[in-house]
């Protein structure tokens, strides 16, 4: 593979992860917030139904955008209500809402399947995209994907250099002591949620409009993505930039087993396709692994020099998540 | 003869009839929900509603092929109680009756040429699909006490694994002569499957094997010390550590009974309903049992009735897509609702409860 084609490659690497990563940032926010969106994976391929739905019938991808962050907006408000007003399980009204989600995707979106719908056009930058490698690589994109890399840097300022990101760390962790401080803790939670789950709802459209265009059902391939994406967060360990390096090492993965499809011919279609979960598994295998009280035992065993080195290792990979996620929080 | 009178009246305390008002409002507010997206889609609601209870129980054949849906839900759900007892989200049932499927067929293969009495080979098989159950849950359960990988992942991943072992194994090692096909690995000979009753595709033998699992799983968790301690497990993991549970084995334990009940199930569908192994032959029933379980607040009592219904709800949509060019999705959707509101409108009674100062919290 010579430069040029390594470097739109590469492009497109960062192209077709934008949805996982702006995905795994609004659900990072709403996790921070203490609140786990469990419904990732059907809201994605709702709305991306949706949008394709509305932007074949109006011919508007505006509106198609606009009406994805509403559905992954309105089914976060309902994990929201669910568990912060009505203290159900998170992960109950999570699962039952993604499980809902999915059907009626494939129940609304019955009679869209394989329509031709409008697709976001790429806009280079004027100027910045003649810029030698980097250009190609950042400045020739649509104008989600530049989004994703605002996103990026917004969400990582907003949650590490700002007062209200101190806060929404805060709420996550310590709630008592937040509120004790001031702060709307179940209010603040309820923002971030609708917030992250906005975002969760335009990771749909990118996909139908832009990066998978259109609506196929069952075979859209977009079935799963929403696990990943979750997976991806605690991979992550909830930091926007880390996060947002999990969704393009997730995409890299994809492209090279598109890319060296000639010299896998030995490894059956089927084993490729669901290769992502094994290794989500792993992933989380690694960095939950240094919790476990049974290595520490194990660690004590080793010599002194070796005992330092591993514990190093396991200790820059290990994520802790927030203390307060998936736990109600009571005012009074 | 009073005492009875007075039993009965306990028993149907002005609260208890609140909260059979409330999940019949439930109830009504999915269907209300469901005819708006009828509507929504252009669909005529009666008539879809008539056809999935015309499906369901118009006839001898339909109802026979709830009965045979029934069997796996049945199965699922009283294994998803069990691992709910044990506060543990077990989403991996999926993946867990695919592989007890897998080594259901794989024994078969095994065995349907030797001169092994049918009867034997298909008790082995069933027990093959049983261990094959509990090892792929045993898996996600060692992920989750050894590793620390949250078993909603563990047990997520392991479903795409398990489909993806079945595709595999359908268009590879399995396959027809000739080429391998969505339609499945070659059907077993006749001997091996489990009797059905004359001219429909329902077993008495897989029947009785599902309501068993559901009376053995009732016994299990409201009338044993094991059940007492599992879902004090559940209930507070650190409190029936400190009470001398232990804990961790106590999960795993669950995971096991769970996956082997799954299995179970996957190795029913081979025997008794395909006859061979095909792609999606879990088809989506443990997902099912996870809704199940949570539509009945996880009350062990309730697991036939409602998974009776969700049965229905499944074969009466199969006409959709013939009759009124709908997708069959519908009867998810009606599901999913239907979990969702009770699940809500039980939030809302409580909150209600505390607001008002009558019960303290409740979870």
């Amino acid at each position: 593979m010579d430069g040029p084609t390594l470097l739109v490659g590469l492009a497109g690497v960062l192209a077709t992860s934008a949805p996982i990563a702006v995905a795994s940032i609004g659900e990072s926010l709403a996790e921070r917030s203490g609140v786990i969106n469990l419904s990732v994976n059907g809201t994605i391929l709702l709305s991306a139904m949706g949008s394709f739905a509305v932007a074949v019938t109006t011919g508007s991808l505006v509106l198609g955008f606009i009406l994805g962050a509403i559905i992954g907006a309105v089914v976060a408000l309902l994990v929201a209500f669910g568990s912060i007003t009505l203290r159900r399980s998170q992960v109950a009204v999570g699962f039952v809402l993604t499980l809902f989600c999915r059907d009626l995707s494939y129940f609304l979106g019955n009679p869209f399947m394989g329509d031709k719908g409008p697709r976001l056009a790429e806009h280079g930058i004027p100027l910045l995209q003649r810029i030698p490698i980097l250009g190609t690589l950042i400045f020739k994109h649509d104008v989600m994907t530049y989004f994703s890399f605002v996103l990026i840097i917004v969400a990582w300022w907003w949650v590490y250099r700002t007062r209200p990101g101190l806060t929404l760390r805060a709420i996550g962790e310590r709630p008592e002591a937040a509120f004790a401080r001031g702060a709307r803790v179940n209010l603040l939670r309820y923002t971030y949620t609708v917030v992250g789950g906005a975002l969760v709802g335009l990771a749909g459209p990118m996909y139908s409009l832009s990066v998978k265009a259109g609506w196929k059902g069952t075979i859209s391939g977009l079935d799963g993505l929403g696990w990943i994406v979750l997976a991806i967060v605690i991979f992550g360990a909830w930091n926007p930039v880390r996060v947002a390096f999990g969704a393009y090492l997730f995409g890299l993965l994809q492209w090279l087993s598109v890319v060296l499809q000639p010299s896998l011919q030995g490894i059956p279609s089927q084993v490729l396709q669901v290769a992502p979960f094994p290794l989500m598994i792993l992933t989380l295998l690694f960095v939950n692994v240094g919790n476990a009280e049974w290595v520490d035992r194990i660690l004590a065993s080793l010599p002194e020099a070796s005992r330092k080195r591993v514990a190093k290792i396991l200790r820059s990979l290990r994520v802790v998540q927030p203390r307060s996620l998936g736990v109600p929080f009571e005012p009074d | 003869m009073a005492d009875l009178a007075a039993r009965v009246r306990d028993h149907f305390t002005r609260e208890r009839w609140i909260n059979i008002g409330l999940q019949i409002g439930a109830l009504v507010l999915a269907l209300v929900l469901t005819t708006v997206i009828l509507v929504a889609a252009g669909a005529p609601p009666l008539s879809a509603y008539w056809q999935i209870i015309k499906g369901a129980v118009g006839s001898v054949t339909g109802f026979s092929n709830v009965l045979v849906a029934w069997v796996p839900l049945l199965l699922a759900a009283s294994g998803v109680l069990v691992t709910f007892a044990a506060g543990l989200w077990n989403i991996g049932v999926e993946g867990q009756i695919v592989f007890g499927a897998v080594l259901t067929t794989w024994v078969m293969r095994l065995m349907q040429d030797t001169a092994m009495s049918p009867a034997l080979v298909i008790i082995i098989a069933l027990i093959a699909g049983m261990v094959g159950g509990a090892l792929w849950a045993a898996l996600a359960g060692v992920l989750k006490t050894f590793g620390g990988v949250n078993e909603i992942f563990g047990g997520l991943g392991l479903n795409y694994v398990a489909a993806a072992l079945t595709l595999w194994l359908i268009f590879g090692p399995w396959k027809r002569p000739g080429i391998g096909s969505m339609s499945g690995t070659e059907p077993f000979p006749d001997k091996l499957a489990l009797p059905t009753i004359a001219g429909l595709r329902l077993s008495p033998w897989s029947l009785g094997l599902g309501i068993l699992a559901v009376i053995i799983v009732y016994i299990l968790l409201e009338r044993t010390y094991f059940g007492l301690k599992l879902k004090a497990t559940g209930a507070s993991n650190r409190a029936a550590f400190l009470l001398g549970v232990p804990t961790w084995q106590y999960g795993l334990v669950a995971f096991l009974a769970c996956g082997a009940l799954a299995g179970l199930a996957g190795a029913v569908q081979v025997t008794a309903v395909y006859h061979r192994l095909i792609p999606s032959i879990s088809s989506g029933y443990g997902y099912l049992g996870l809704m199940i379980g949570m539509l009945i607040a996880y009350r062990a009592a309730w697991v036939a009735p409602i998974a009776l219904f969700f049965a229905a709800l499944n074969i009466g949509s199969i006409q959709l897509p013939i009759v009124l060019k709908l997708d069959s999705t519908l009867s998810g959707v009606l599901q999913g609702a239907l979990v969702l509101f009770v699940v809500l409108v039980e939030g809302a009674r409580q909150r209600y409860l505390r607001r008002a100062g009558l019960k303290p919290g409740g979870a």
